[in-house]
């Protein structure tokens, strides 16, 4: 019979290594000038709908590129080839999110400085990428018109740790008896304050305000980034 | 369902502490779980004994201490739990607020370790 065990006091974060890595991307973009953003929603929410409009509207005037992760194909990779920016799949196989260390082997290879923006299309799922820190300056989450409007309610944590949230395929609103009123009032209950965007990447309605969003966020010159937090702005 | 990785890294981490404190085999984990950590409780509970399986961890018991969402309330200007997660605004006045300062702990705070 052994000996009757003894309390050690530890203190470590179950997440360090993914923190770590993500801290270091982060210095990565900061130092290369480089905006990320990150996008959670459930699938089929239209993530990689507004990609296409996001990478083809940005293009013109900046430099943009993109990764998309799923559990499997390259389909959403070649969906936006299309828009001509540089886009990498990270297919992770049976893993329901992207950790950090994911993000940084598709990027080996792109020379960051050459970039203006990066955006992060994380695997189809509202539970598990909110735990994973990807170095991201925003997280965005979308939310579909068809998905209904207490779902906020349901899914708090990811709602809780995104930055701004995107209300997607707007042009189906009347057709589903969307309730914008019930979707905002759900939103800030579980993230008060949280900036609201509603958009058809379909017809581009509301693609203007949220790009400008975007590159609001974005500081024009090599000076420190507004962080989303800090930022006196709101929208209309 | 991310709980089984969850728990493999704290399998990782307990079997790198473990050998740093001159330990042999663990008899219990204990954790800090935040409200707002994205982890099941339930779940990472059955993910455990799973990854536990042929390491020093084997038998180990996982231990989970519930950490309730606490905010920074503007108006109380102090800090506050919240009434749910699904409101998050101060338990006390009822000013919302986003400013969380408890609630997304993943931590392992002790192991009681077999020499």
């Amino acid at each position: 019979m052994s000996a009757e065990p003894r309390l050690v006091e530890v203190r470590r974060n179950v997440l360090k290594q993914n923190d770590l890595a993500a801290r270091a991307l982060r210095e990565r973009f900061h130092a290369a000038g480089l905006f990320v953003t990150s996008v959670v929603s459930s699938p089929g929410s239209g993530k990689t709908a507004l990609f296409e409009r996001t990478l083809t509207r940005l293009r013109a005037r900046h430099r943009v590129a993109a990764l998309v992760g799923d559990l499997a194909t390259d389909n959403d990779a070649a969906r936006l080839a299309r828009s001509q920016a540089p886009v990498r799949q990270i297919t992770t196989g049976t893993l329901c999110h992207l950790e950090a260390a994911m993000v940084e082997r598709a990027l080996e290879g792109w020379d960051l400085d050459t970039l203006d923006f990066l955006f992060i299309e994380n695997v189809g799922n509202l539970v598990c990428p909110s735990s994973y820190d990807l170095g991201e300056d925003l997280r965005l989450v979308l939310i579909s018109v068809t998905e209904g409007e207490d779902k906020p309610l349901k899914y708090p944590t990811i709602f809780n740790t995104a930055d701004v949230a995107v209300v997607t395929k707007i042009d189906l609103a009347e057709a589903v008896e969307f309730d914008a009123a019930a979707l905002a009032r759900n939103i800030h209950a579980v993230r008060p304050g949280m900036p609201i965007f509603q958009v058809s990447s379909k017809t581009g309605a509301g693609i203007d305000e949220y790009l400008a969003f975007l590159k609001g966020h974005r500081s024009p010159s090599d000076g420190p980034r507004q962080s989303p937090e800090k930022s006196k702005w709101t929208p209309a | 369902m991310h709980e089984l990785s969850i728990a493999l890294s704290i399998v990782d981490m307990v079997e790198e502490e473990s050998e740093r404190l001159g330990g042999s085999t663990i008899a219990a984990v204990h954790l800090k779980l935040g409200a707002l950590s994205g982890v099941v409780k339930e779940a990472l509970l059955s993910s455990y004994d799973l990854a536990c399986e042929h390491t020093i961890l084997a038998g180990s018991v996982l231990v989970i201490e519930d950490v309730p969402i606490v905010v920074h309330c503007p108006r109380c200007d102090a800090r506050r739990p919240v009434r749910s997660t699904q409101c998050f605004c101060c338990a006390e006045c009822g000013a919302p607020s986003a400013d969380v300062l408890e609630g997304r702990e993943l931590l392992v705070t002790a192991l009681e370790i077999r020499s």
